[in-house]
């Protein structure tokens, strides 16, 4: 623009006369991989009120009275064993197979069941004791963290079905590719987003 | 900007670099790889504070924070497939950009909070980590 400037004195403009080719969903894995950083601030915000809360009691029970490890070890492999069945049905579409695709991805909608079962097993039972989110302010932010994220999977498994019916109906075509794809971050996200959670709740919540 | 626009200018029979092309992909080995780390990374804290194997909370907490920390590395590597190039670039600057923002917003509150819980309370002599 500056040589423009000095060479007619005039204001330098810019047309692209000639559009550049945008191909159909070019720009939906950024704009995917932009909603999950969206997210992640979600989720760093609810980790710093559990942070900032996790201690306050009110003189009700703590994480020790609470968490049962076992159960939470349990709960974590789930979603590991999810996260690597969600990598196979994302080679079997490498591979082209329909077939193998849906077969993975209902396995991984199996683990997914299962870890949100075990979640729900394990409020259902908080409850039951009296430790209900209206109990102190560390229960309100632990509800509000692990609910959340208890809630993203249980979308995540809505999409999944979603997907098992479309990849069924159309096949692989490149926009069933490119939701597999979108979904495949956000699962593999979930279990990132988890990680967070079992150290900071629940491990250091035992150490307290 | 000037030099960008010019060179664009002349250059409309290629093709743009705009991160269109680049898909990342996995393969069976990076997911298996990823797999196998992700339980060891897992499994190792479980174990630490479980059986209390090093008889200090507060070695036990860094180190565990240590592993989460990599495992998250690991799944961002292999299962996310992270890459500085993945969509021209723009997908590291925005986690980095993320990254950031948490980092201001959670070493702020957690300090601010602090402060508060030291100065104001108003039993501030007692301290809520001994209550049950």
């Amino acid at each position: 623009m500056s040589t423009s400037l000095s060479a007619t004195g005039d204001i330098a403009r810019y047309y692209d006369l000639n559009e550049h080719d945008h191909p159909e969903g070019g720009s939906t894995m950024l704009g995917f991989w932009i909603y999950l950083m969206s997210d992640c601030m979600i989720f760093g915000m609810l980790f710093g009120a559990f942070g900032v809360l996790g201690g306050h009691y009110a003189a009700g029970p703590g994480p020790r009275a609470l968490f049962e490890l076992p159960l939470v070890a349990l709960n974590t492999s789930m979603l590991l064993f999810s996260s690597i069945t969600y990598g196979f049905a994302m080679l079997a579409m490498q591979r082209g197979s329909k077939a193998q695709v849906q077969l993975w991805l209902f396995v991984t909608a199996i683990f997914g069941a299962c870890f949100l079962g075990i979640e729900l097993y394990e409020f259902s039972n908080l409850i039951h004791d009296g430790a209900t989110p209206m109990r102190s302010a560390f229960l309100s932010a632990f509800f509000t963290l692990v609910g959340t994220h208890g809630t993203h999977v249980t979308f995540g498994l809505v999409w999944i079905a979603v997907l098992m019916v479309q990849v069924g109906q159309r096949g692989l075509t490149a926009a069933n590719k490119r939701r597999l794809m979108c979904l495949s971050l956000f699962w593999h996200f979930l279990d990132v987003v988890w990680i967070g959670v079992f150290t900071f709740v629940y491990l250091m919540g035992m150490l307290r | 900007m000037s030099a960008a626009h010019d060179t664009h200018g002349h250059d409309h029979g290629h093709d743009h670099a705009h991160g269109h092309a680049e898909v990342a992909h996995g393969t069976l080995g990076d997911y298996v790889k990823g797999f196998a780390l992700s339980v060891v990374l897992t499994a190792i804290p479980f174990w630490l504070v479980i059986t209390n194997a090093l008889g200090s909370h507060g070695l036990t907490a860094l180190i565990i924070v240590i592993f989460a920390a990599v495992q998250i590395v690991v799944h961002m590597v292999y299962f996310l497939h992270m890459t500085p190039r993945a969509e021209g670039g723009w997908n590291m600057l925005a986690l980095i950009f993320t990254a950031i923002v948490l980092l201001i917003v959670l070493t702020g509150s957690f300090w601010v909070m602090h402060n508060l819980n030291a100065n104001m309370m108003p039993h501030a002599h007692v301290s809520t980590a001994d209550l049950p």
